[in-house]
């Protein structure tokens, strides 16, 4: 087993893919997996892991924690940090494992249940890191810039950060300000792409509340809808399959809800890359995106190869 | 009106026991949650500040029995911004644990027990998602894992159907 400071130079990593991308989003694992290999990251993968966690964390704690836990000891033996592209997933695993690493007691006491019932243990070497923070930190605006081969420089779009992704802070090494985020935005830069700024760009989709209170849900998403067509941007860029569930899967419902029109493109980011990098647009599942794309594409100007 | 028979005074130190829960009573009541909070800004029924506030004066059923606990997205802006390290999310967290306990679970969690049951996801990865998935030159994916089935059996959260596997 390697030393949790060794991950920092690996490219390696175990794909999470939690419960959404899967079914939902298959073009978002597409465009990432297709990038990944344009950027030299490896991902194996773990058919038998489950859902992360998360939606049992309002029932049991015990549970929460069992079931991330399994998820983090598969990706232990396995010997390699592991990448989310939901931040729903990313967010869960990475404060499950911040709990699990930092109280040696819980981890044991956790442990017993999980060698008792599925005979597996966690000791706490994992890290979890979600894609775009691999893509920021690991390989960097600079290297992706110079692997640039398509010119996206009239694309205006707006970065949705989305919450787990940054915050809480604490469990994701403070790794930038949840208050001020620029990851996103760089990494936009870096393909090109103009990145807007606009009226509360960082608040939630309301994807959390959706099971629950399917107005509020809406209404909170809409908010966001009005502030980007306001910029008139030509899509919103997002890094997470659940934000993407409220702002395309139910723009339409939004649009009937609230009398409005929007039919604003939302592209995965690294959809967005691969475009730059000079993937076709069927490489990158573009097909599957259900508002069209097609005047953004025109956009781009293809750089001779 | 609330009379003081309707409180129970230990509901705070049952929250703070609760994983989540701990830090209930350092709340005072500034108002900075309920100020950024997004669900506040689209509905007046959801309102941290409140709901933290009926807690600490013990009015348990009123709050275990409520829907607005369920409201919050677990946006943790209010967690970076409260003064005092309440950790809002985690405290509405360990308040529907001690609900569910309590047998205050609402239908959308039910349903979600079942899926997680049965397909260890919340969405089910049938054939037709691997058919596609090996079209698009993606892995297969495991359609199910029993594993997630027996941690919710053993700690009670699932029961197995009397009609007996199928
Ligand atoms: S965060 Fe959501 S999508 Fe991700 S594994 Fe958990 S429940 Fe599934
Ligand atoms: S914006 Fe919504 S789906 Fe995205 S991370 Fe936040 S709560 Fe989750
Ligand atoms: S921000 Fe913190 S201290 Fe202020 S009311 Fe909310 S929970 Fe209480
Ligand atoms: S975490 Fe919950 S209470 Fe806090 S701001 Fe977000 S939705 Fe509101």
């Amino acid at each position: 087993m390697k030393k949790r400071e060794d991950h920092l130079k690996d490219t390696s990593y175990t794909l999470f893919l939690g419960c959404t991308v899967p079914v939902r989003a298959l073009n978002y694992e597409i465009a990432a997996r297709k990038v990944a290999g344009a950027l030299d990251i490896r991902f194996h993968d773990i058919p038998d892991f489950s859902c992360c966690g998360y939606p049992i964390k309002s029932i049991s704690h015990h549970a929460y924690l069992l079931m991330a836990a399994r998820n983090l000891a598969l990706a232990e033996a396995k010997g390699h940090s592991v990448c989310t592209l939901c931040s729903s997933c990313g967010g869960s695993l990475a404060e499950a494992n911040h709990e699990l690493q930092e109280d040696k007691n819980l981890r044991q006491r956790i442990n017993e249940d999980l060698y008792g019932w599925l005979g597996l243990r966690y000791e706490g070497e994992v890290q979890v890191l979600h894609f775009a923070r691999i893509l920021h930190r690991k390989i960097g605006a600079e290297k992706i810039g110079g692997k640039i081969r398509a010119d996206l420089s009239s694309l205006r779009v707006a970065p949705h950060y989305g919450c787990h992704y940054t915050k809480p802070s604490a469990i994701h090494g403070r790794a930038e300000d949840p208050e001020d985020p620029k990851s996103l935005d760089e990494l936009i830069r870096a393909t090109g792409a103009q990145s807007l700024s606009y009226e509360d760009k960082l608040s939630c989709c309301g994807g959390g509340v959706l099971a629950f209170d399917e107005q509020v849900a809406l209404g909170m998403a809409q908010k966001k809808l009005e502030h980007i067509h306001a910029r008139q941007a030509d899509a919103i860029v997002l890094i997470c399959p659940f934000c993407n569930v409220m702002y395309e899967s139910n723009q339409k419902k939004i649009e009937k809800v609230f009398q409005k029109e929007y039919k604003l493109p939302v592209l995965f980011y690294p959809q967005l890359l691969g475009l730059a990098l000079g993937f076709e647009p069927d490489e990158l599942g573009l097909k599957m995106n259900r508002i069209r794309t097609t005047d953004l594409m025109k956009k781009i100007v293809r750089r001779p190869a | 009106m609330i009379y003081s028979k309707e409180l129970d005074s230990n509901f705070k130190l049952l929250i703070a026991k609760e994983p989540g829960g701990e830090n209930i009573k350092r709340c005072f009541s500034c108002g900075t949650c309920t100020a950024g909070c997004p669900v506040r800004e689209v509905t007046d029924r959801y309102n941290p500040r409140k709901i933290i506030r009926m807690a600490l004066l013990g009015m348990k059923k009123e709050v275990l029995s409520s829907q607005f606990i369920w409201l919050c997205s677990s946006c943790y802006t209010c967690y970076e911004r409260c003064p005092q390290d309440v950790r809002i999310p985690e405290l509405m967290n360990a308040i529907k644990n001690i609900a569910v306990r309590e047998g205050y679970m609402p239908p959308a969690m039910k349903v979600q027990i079942e899926l997680l049951s049965s397909h260890g996801r919340l969405l089910e990865v049938t054939e037709f998602e691997n058919d596609k998935r090996k079209e698009s030159g993606l892995p297969l994916f495991q359609g199910r894992t029993e594993d997630v089935k027996r941690i919710l059996k053993e700690l009670g959260f699932y029961h197995e159907e009397e009609r007996g596997p199928s």
